[in-house]
């Protein structure tokens, strides 16, 4: 047959491969950042755009999408057009693909510090980002559809399977979580309320993991870990099963980040049901991995790349391990709202994203430049450097997580709390610094990388056009004689898309239908009324300062949270919280309860500086609230959005909107005003109409806080 | 809130759960058989691909 000569796209995957070092570099400094910010609080430097609530989601939206993002386009850009025997569909859909998606990281980096967000976890990005994150992602799928129409190799490797399941469910998954109402072009609110919106959010937020940060990098292992290692993968049979498996399953686990939640038991169930099943694939795929290097482990004593690998597939193994373990509810009981989550979370970016994005990094760079890798003794001390900063980073975080939740619940003999909250977080203020010096250590770790590869490619160059040769694919459908049908849908890619979609799809449809059209599924509550405008722009500027990172409002229904927070919640309270804030994380505690416990100048110090308050304190101060008015140009369309998505207010009241704010303004400045202290600081600080301040606002929502369910009690009474 | 509460709610709720196990059953011996039936030569030859070329 006629051999063909064509040329491999390597510009492509060189300019991923220097996105992922350069956006690794940022996502990682601003996480250090932040983990300082959590022992020295000044570090936040009383401005807004540097404060926790602000710099969390800038940290894990930048390592999630733009760190370990390029690195999935990298890996992908090199494997495919090489599995494929074909060269990338469009050079001009790649350049596309690639500038987009570090426009929107550097609109994604803006917009959040400056705290336009729409305040759901990892989905923090607004609604025009969002679509212009759908229509680059589309590009994507075009050029890798169009690649493996055109491709020279009849068989799709199972690599490819992995990133087609990728491409299908990511856009599914996306596309379904940002359903939002417009507000103004930078403001908008989630689609679904309270109860909902948590099941999507997490169905969403729990394939991220899967489909963003899994299942492309396991497509990578079994591209990438083979060709390091110079023989193929231990079993492709295992390699299917690992794939059917876990697209099958993967979905169906969302729900188990919402255990003991005011979410519906059945779902509860199901997620953790799920969870434990996941465990086979997941360990089927380790083990693929791990077995891949037998009879090799002579290399991986020399190789630092395979080193990198081993680790990387290791930490794949136990967080696949830890998480079905988490999703059991006596142990998601212990580790849920508490620095486990941190470390668990971390020991697969880290080592499983990290290193292997280090360990392809290695792998590709020298070939790209057609060179030898600078320094190899400077490639080992990253990996120890690497190694050693992970258990520095995990071992303090599953420390203070069994700390907090055993004092959290330690009662007294006589029945009371031992600890207060504030007694629970000064005790793990120093595993928040050793955590911080872990990351250092993993960071300097990444630094060492750098300057390795920049003097790697400094001494080569760029091999931008590689030339290679196959015969052309005569019929790419045809059927061979004696094959079965996996085969047959292996050279199928649109139908793979297909089934692919079909499989994932099943999982969220049987979660969300009967939560959705069940009435019965969220009990109304009578009393829960919607917020009143004042309410609503402090709710929005809760959401805006990212609260929801280190306050949880979700009281479960155990002795110790209802002693120390009140009534557990209900899901019937959340019915017009568009979008929910329970939060996944109490580095402070809850605030479901806070309404009314404490009166209107208690929260007024406390914003201005936490720790006049609360001795010990490691929230930051928010001083420009007491600065800036509230924006309240939009309150009229934020009302008529509500309406839109059902929330009760009656026909005419968003024109009456601006003056129930103001009348509720002023009866909550009056109250400050009598508070003496109070009533010195707003005149020594020279502040003027304190009723316009954004500070009003947030204090009316805070005492709205879970009061609605009060009053029934009171009627009752 | 119990499951058994929506159970009740739908009416020929009895099917659903036959319905998934078929459906769990059939996935995953489908997917078993497949495997165990794959033609060994295409096996070796799928494996390779990664080292068909640079």
């Amino acid at each position: 047959m006629e051999l063909q000569t064509f040329n491999y796209d390597n510009r492509i995957v060189k300019n991923f491969a220097y996105a992922t070092m350069l956006w690794g570099l940022v996502g990682m400094l601003v996480g250090l950042l932040a983990a300082f910010q959590l022992y020295y609080p000044a570090l936040n430097f009383n401005i807004p755009y540097t404060t926790f609530g602000r710099i969390r989601p800038l940290h894990t939206n930048a390592v999630i999408f733009a760190f370990v993002g390029n690195g999935i386009f990298m890996g992908v850009y090199y494997s495919l057009q090489r599995l494929l025997k074909a060269r990338m569909f469009s050079d001009m859909l790649s350049k596309i693909h690639f500038w987009g998606w570090q426009f929107i990281i550097v609109l994604a980096a803006l917009t959040l510090v400056f705290g336009m967000t729409t305040g759901k976890e990892y989905a923090e990005l607004e609604w025009p980002i969002d679509i212009l994150i759908a229509i680059i992602w589309v590009v994507f799928g075009i050029n890798m559809f169009g690649t493996i129409l055109k491709r020279r190799e009849k068989h799709l490797y199972v690599a490819i399977w992995f990133y087609i399941a990728t491409f299908v469910t990511v856009a599914m998954l996306h596309i379904v979580n940002s359903f939002e109402i417009p507000v103004t072009f930078l403001k908008s609110y989630s689609w679904y309320a309270g109860v909902q919106d948590a099941l999507v959010q997490w169905w969403y937020g729990h394939n991220a993991v899967a489909f963003f940060l899994t299942t492309p990098y396991l497509g990578v292992m079994y591209y990438f870990l083979p060709k390091a290692a110079n023989r193929p993968v231990y079993s492709y049979k295992l390699s299917i099963v690992h794939f059917w498996a876990l697209i099958f399953l993967y979905i169906w686990a969302g729900p188990h980040h919402l255990l003991y939640t005011s979410l519906p038991d059945w779902a509860q169930s199901l997620g953790t049901v799920f969870s434990i099943m996941l465990l086979a694939p997941s360990w089927g795929g380790m083990f693929n991995g791990l077995l891949t290097l037998r009879g090799a482990w002579d290399k991986v004593r020399e190789d630092a790349i395979l080193k990198f690998m081993v680790v990387a597939v290791t930490a794949y193994g136990m967080s696949t391990f830890e998480g079905p373990m988490l999703s059991l509810k006596n142990v998601n009981a212990i580790s849920h709202f508490t620095d486990w989550t941190v470390a668990h979370v971390h020991v697969g970016a880290l080592g499983w994203n990290g290193f292997l994005t280090f360990a392809m990094l290695y792998w590709l760079i020298p070939r790209l430049f057609n060179t030898e890798i600078y320094s190899k003794s400077l490639m080992n001390n990253h990996f120890w450097l690497g190694t050693l900063g992970i258990l520095l980073y995990a071992i303090p975080m599953y420390w203070a997580g069994f700390s907090q939740s055993l004092s959290w619940s330690e009662f007294t003999p006589d029945g009371t709390l031992r600890y207060t909250f504030m007694d629970t977080v000064v005790r793990i203020k120093l595993l928040y610094l050793l955590r911080g010096l872990g990351g250092t250590i993993y960071l300097s770790g990444f630094i060492v990388m750098l300057y390795n590869l920049i003097k790697t490619i400094k001494k080569g160059s760029l091999v931008a056009e590689q030339e290679a040769q196959a015969p052309a694919l005569v019929n790419a459908k045809a059927k061979q004689h004696g094959e079965h049908w996996h085969r047959w849908i292996e050279r199928r890619p649109i139908q793979m898309l297909v089934v692919s979609l079909v499989l994932v799809a099943i999982g969220g449809i049987i979660e969300f239908v009967p939560t959705f059209l069940v009435k019965s599924n969220i009990p109304t509550i009578a009393s829960v009324k919607p917020y009143t405008p004042l309410e609503l722009e402090g709710r929005d500027i809760y959401i805006k300062e990212g609260c929801y990172n280190c306050h949880s409002q979700m009281v479960r229904p155990f002795r110790h949270e209802t002693e120390r927070y009140g009534e557990y919640s209900k899901a019937g309270e959340f019915v017009y919280d568009h979008p929910f804030q329970w939060g996944s994380k109490r580095t402070g505690p809850d605030l479901h309860r806070i309404g009314n416990k404490y009166p209107d100048s208690w929260h007024f110090k406390h914003m201005y500086e936490p720790s006049w308050i609360s001795t010990g304190s490691i929230m930051p101060s928010y001083p420009w609230l007491f600065k800036n008015n509230t924006d309240v140009s939009s309150l009229k369309a934020k009302i008529e959005a509500m309406q839109t998505l059902g929330v009760p207010y009656e026909k005419g009241f968003e024109d009456n909107a601006i003056s129930e704010y103001k009348k509720q303004a002023a009866q909550i400045a009056e109250n400050l005003h009598k508070d003496s202290d109070v009533d010195k600081m707003i005149k020594a600080e020279g502040i003027s109409k304190i009723e316009d301040k954004e500070i009003i606002a947030l204090i009316a929502y805070l005492q709205r806080l879970g009061t609605d369910i009060n009053n029934t009690s009171l009627t009752q009474k | 809130m119990k499951f058994i509460h929506y159970l009740k709610t739908i009416s020929g709720v009895s099917v659903f759960p036959i319905i998934s196990l078929l459906l769990f059953f059939i996935f995953f011996v489908s997917l078993i058989a497949l495997v165990m039936s794959a033609n060994k030569k295409a096996i070796e030859r799928a494996k390779q691909i990664p080292f068909d070329n640079q």
